[in-house]
């Protein structure tokens, strides 16, 4: 069915979002801790060390970790505040199925498991193996993401399976691959403070990605000169030595720009890229045409921005380049990462103490989710699904025939597509809100309108799930136990603060319990997450993201264990190419010509206005754990358009007024917020809010072509002044969708 | 080793607000924030500013309090008021030069930041100086914020006529040795600085 069973207002109604605001027992509760936990936090790709306090199986409050090397102690309010997801009135306590009319009502595990695999099987008897999807997640823990993959293959053996990292690192990691072959940041945080020159590129450090801040800082105090490159001028952009307020989509012409006037200051190692390196001149060949003047107009910047960044970049001594969705998010978001990062090949400063490149992962496990092989073309160990040997390999781990393995599968926004086009029917989603995160949201909510079956695992119901048959209530972060890595490449451990409420269950046995309902029954036998865990250190093995020299004990020892670690003595890898060696057949790393191109919607008569959508401090993607934490919902209540007070001023908007914001897909209305610090062509949206306050309304559902990453960075809009919403999901709270 | 202190950098800060989400984590007045973030105008720029208690040596709040409820401890911590003498006049809210003590209707009395007494007392950080993700609020000795910052610290404030020192410590560029308020900006400022330095629009003339 798959659609609404009931309105929208009587889902918030009994589900939420509502917020919590009190610890459990109150503010006053005195009596002793009986628990002080040292996990994570269940957010950002930094993955912040934190200690959880623990009375009677509840979640009270955190205490700062300060041994943990990567933060020590430091926390972001989401991190502060993460504990009131725990003992949440919204929580889900016990499967539900979908009736119409009335909404959702509590079955017995049997019963919806039994549901689940029997909807399974008569999807692909009817339709075909791939007519059943899996859409997964980032924020899953090592462990489940390879249980992941291994369940699309082996149990329900459909080769569509993707997750919402396609949202976030892909563009990064398939530049890093085709430059380097590997697909993973190069150094160690630690080298960050060590570096004389930064470039932040696309990368708003300060909101997303809180703690690497004092890294930053760290290294300006240690007297280097810090470029960010953003269309807004974000927290850390107000301090840097020089910010380029670049156009959005016109960040190649900085790369490039500055190259050109790299190589004609001789700022370039040519001996390094004479013995360590492909492909320069072609490469070299088409900067020559960024011309200052050439690059300033791809950039929108005036062109002494990028003749002072190449003088600061070029004869630097160290530098360290860090790139995140900024420069991802774009039809064009491989190219974008790799002319970013051939600033860094070029000079040589790679593999060695202050000097390297970074990309800063988004999702809690925004580095190891995408090793594990739950993407639609890859195996565990970083393995290529399409690849002879490494599907041998992965047959051999799982015991089952090689041609059994599916092949590769759609991406996320296709497999979006191909329901819409009535091409897949059945969907299992776990750790996803795609119709809060995916672009161009009213076409995601028709088109899961179209599934005849639709399975959602989560520990809310989110936006998404309210379209579900049936709702299995899941796991929160501390509530299992299992790894993740971290934006460094650091393998660390979550460990278990308290077990799930009621009837409840840990995502990894709804899968191993699906599982046994479909084939290869006996495959999926796992008493713990450590049983996963010592499975995937062996599909690991002689991969890329090479876990095998890896143990829990080690990680615990080490405070985490980087990747590669082929063998059990193995130190780990902090840094990469230290012996400047690359991971392609010839052992060097590759230049690639990439050239400028415009994006997919460039601004017009009809349509003036860029949209650029991105995250505030004190939320998380979709919103789903955030908007129901009441302290971090009071920090920033509902999205507002940031717009310049010139542009302002041509439409006639005032600061406060409501104003409709609207592309060629959808709209949104909600509040002006005028600020100087954004470029005047450019309006800003941020995207934790569903349904009429939803970014994604308006963005464009294109993606690129190598990483098919959506283009959330840039679409055209208008926006005009409107009168204030007096409809009926604006009046809801603001954490469900309403606005005030 | 020497003794900890309290130092603020207003350059480092980012607006994230971890240190009064934190620092209602503390559970001597868990659910309430003792400390607030100043958004200095945020039509015009990004900057904002932590303010905690700055626990003057000759503490303005207690020298107007007219029932002697605030107290310093020997070791220069400016407490929240007494319970038994508060009597809620307000006048420590007024006279506060830094603006920190707050009036609580809901329990008639004037509750403070106390720099985590609790936790420093006993040798741990204050709860804001151990979250906050930028090294804005940081607390450590005074030979290593020399070693590791380009500022420097002082704790030397003239409101008008008025000087104060205070316990807690904010960086600014050397050669500054004294914050003087009521010249609003501190005195060292570089004059070069362009008229509107936060406005992108004036970042992209001459495109």
């Amino acid at each position: 069915m798959a659609k609404l069973p009931i309105d929208i207002p009587a889902i918030v109604d009994q589900f939420g979002p509502s917020l919590h605001r009190v610890p459990p027992g109150g503010w006053n509760q005195t009596g002793q801790d009986e628990k002080l936990v040292k996990t994570h936090c269940c957010f950002c790709g930094q993955q912040c060390g934190i200690q959880l306090r623990v009375r009677e199986n509840r979640v009270v409050g955190f205490e700062p970790w300060e041994d943990f090397p990567f933060n020590k102690g430091k926390l972001c309010p989401k991190g502060v505040k993460r504990y009131m997801q725990d003992e949440h009135p919204d929580r889900l306590k016990t499967p539900l199925q979908r009736v119409e009319g009335k909404g959702y009502e509590p079955i017995s595990w049997d019963a919806a498991l039994d549901r689940v695999a029997s909807e399974i099987k008569r999807i692909q008897q009817a339709y075909g193996k791939d007519a059943f999807g899996i859409l997964t997640g980032a924020s899953l823990t090592n462990e489940k993401a390879y249980l992941m993959g291994k369940f699309a293959r082996v149990a329900v053996q459909t080769a569509n399976l993707d997750y919402n990292g396609r949202l976030c690192m892909v563009s990064a990691g398939a530049a890093s691959k085709k430059v380097f072959g590997i697909d993973r940041s190069a150094n160690p945080w630690s080298d960050i403070p060590k570096a004389k020159a930064i470039l932040v590129a696309g990368a708003n450090v300060g909101e997303c990605a809180p703690i690497t801040t004092d890294y930053l800082w760290q290294a300006r105090d240690n007297g280097a000169k810090l470029i960010v490159m953003d269309p807004r001028m974000t927290p850390i952009a107000r301090n840097a030595d020089l910010f380029i307020p670049v156009r959005s989509g016109g960040d190649i012409g900085v790369f490039h720009g500055m190259m050109r006037i790299m190589i004609q200051q001789g700022w370039i190692d040519r001996d390094y890229i004479e013995k360590y390196t492909a492909g320069f001149d072609e490469y070299a060949r088409v900067v020559d045409r960024y011309t200052p003047e050439y690059a300033a107009k791809i950039a929108g910047v005036p062109a002494d921005l990028i003749v002072k960044a190449a003088e600061i970049w070029g004869p630097a001594p160290t530098s360290f380049l860090l790139h995140a969705r900024g420069i991802e998010h774009h039809s064009k978001g491989v190219e974008n990462c790799i002319a970013a990062i051939q600033l860094v090949l070029a000079t040589g400063r790679l593999g060695r103490e202050g000097c390297g490149y970074a990309m800063i992962t988004g999702q809690g496990n925004g580095q190891g989710a995408r090793e594990q092989g739950q993407k639609c073309d890859q195996l565990p160990g970083n393995r290529d699904i399409s690849n002879p040997e490494h599907r041998k390999y992965i047959a051999g781990v799982w015991g089952v025939p090689e041609e059994s393995i599916p092949g590769k599968g759609l991406s996320a926004v296709p497999l979006l597509e191909a329901i819409n086009d009535g091409k897949i029917k059945g969907l299992l989603l776990i750790c996803f809100n795609p119709t809060v995160s995916l672009p161009d949201a009213n076409f995601v909510r028709k088109a899961l309108e179209k599934l005849e079956f639709f399975v959602n695992i989560d520990f809310f119901l989110s936006e998404t799930g309210r379209y579900a048959d049936i709702v299995l209530p899941g796991s929160l972060m501390e509530e299992d136990e299992g790894t993740t890595t971290n934006v460094e490449g650091r393998v660390i451990h979550h460990r278990k603060a308290v077990s799930p409420p009621v009837d409840a269950r840990e995502d990894w046995k709804i899968i191993c319990d699906i599982a046994s309902r479909l084939e290869n029954a006996d495959k999926f036998r796992y008493s713990s997450p450590h049983d996963i865990f010592e499975e995937l250190r062996v599909a690991s093995k002689g991969g890329i993201s090479d876990y095998y020299g890896m143990t829990w004990e080690k990680i615990d020892a080490e405070n985490g264990v980087f990747w590669p670690c082929p063998e059990l003595g193995h130190p780990g890898t902090p840094r990469l190419y230290e012996d400047k060696k690359f991971n392609h057949p010839d052992g060097k790393a590759h230049f690639h010509p990439v050239d400028w191109r415009p994006s997919a919607e460039m601004p017009d008569e009809e349509y003036p206005i860029i949209l650029t959508t991105g995250r505030v401090v004190s939320h998380f993607l979709s919103g789903t754990q955030t908007r129901r934490i009441g302290a971090l919902l009071d920090q920033y209540s509902q999205p507002l358009c940031e717009m310049h007070p010139k542009l302002a001023e041509k439409l006639g908007i005032a600061e406060g007024d409501f104003v409709k914001v609207e592309s060629r897909r959808g709209h949104v209305v909600v509040r002006a917020q005028i600020v100087k610090t954004i470029r005047p062509d450019t309006v800003f949206v941020p995207y934790h809010w569903p349904l009429d306050r939803s970014a994604n309304n308006m963005t464009i559902r294109a993606i690129d072509p190598i990483s098919n990453i959506p283009e959330y960075k840039i679409c055209a809009v208008r926006v005009m002044k409107t009168d204030t919403p007096t409809d009926r999901i604006s009046q809801l709270g603001m954490e469900a969708g309403g606005v005030r | 080793m020497s003794e900890l202190a309290f130092f603020i950098d207003y350059s480092r800060c980012i607006g994230c607000q971890a240190c009064v989400q934190a620092c209602a984590e503390c559970d001597t007045h868990r659910g309430v924030s003792m400390i607030h973030l100043e958004t200095i105008q945020r039509s015009e720029s990004v900057q904002t500013a932590p303010q905690v208690c700055m626990h003057c040596e000759d503490p303005i709040c207690a020298r107007v309090c007219p029932a002697d409820a605030i107290k310093k401890t020997p070791d220069g911590v400016v407490q929240s008021s007494l319970k038994p003498r508060c009597i809620g006049c307000s006048n420590c809210v007024v006279a506060c030069p830094f603006g920190v003590p707050k009036y609580s209707a809901e329990i008639d009395q004037m509750m403070k930041c106390d720099m985590c007494y609790d936790r420093s007392s006993v040798g741990k950080k204050p709860m804001c100086a151990t979250v906050c993700p930028s090294g804005a609020l940081t607390y450590t000795t005074m030979e290593d914020i020399q070693r590791t910052r380009r500022g420097i610290p002082i704790n030397s404030w003239k409101f008008g006529g008025e000087e104060v020192r205070t316990k807690v410590y904010v960086m600014v560029p050397k050669a500054v040795e004294r914050v003087d308020v009521d010249l609003v900006q501190i005195t060292a400022t570089p004059s070069a600085l362009p008229e509107d330095p936060y406005d992108v629009a004036l970042m992209l003339e001459g495109m």
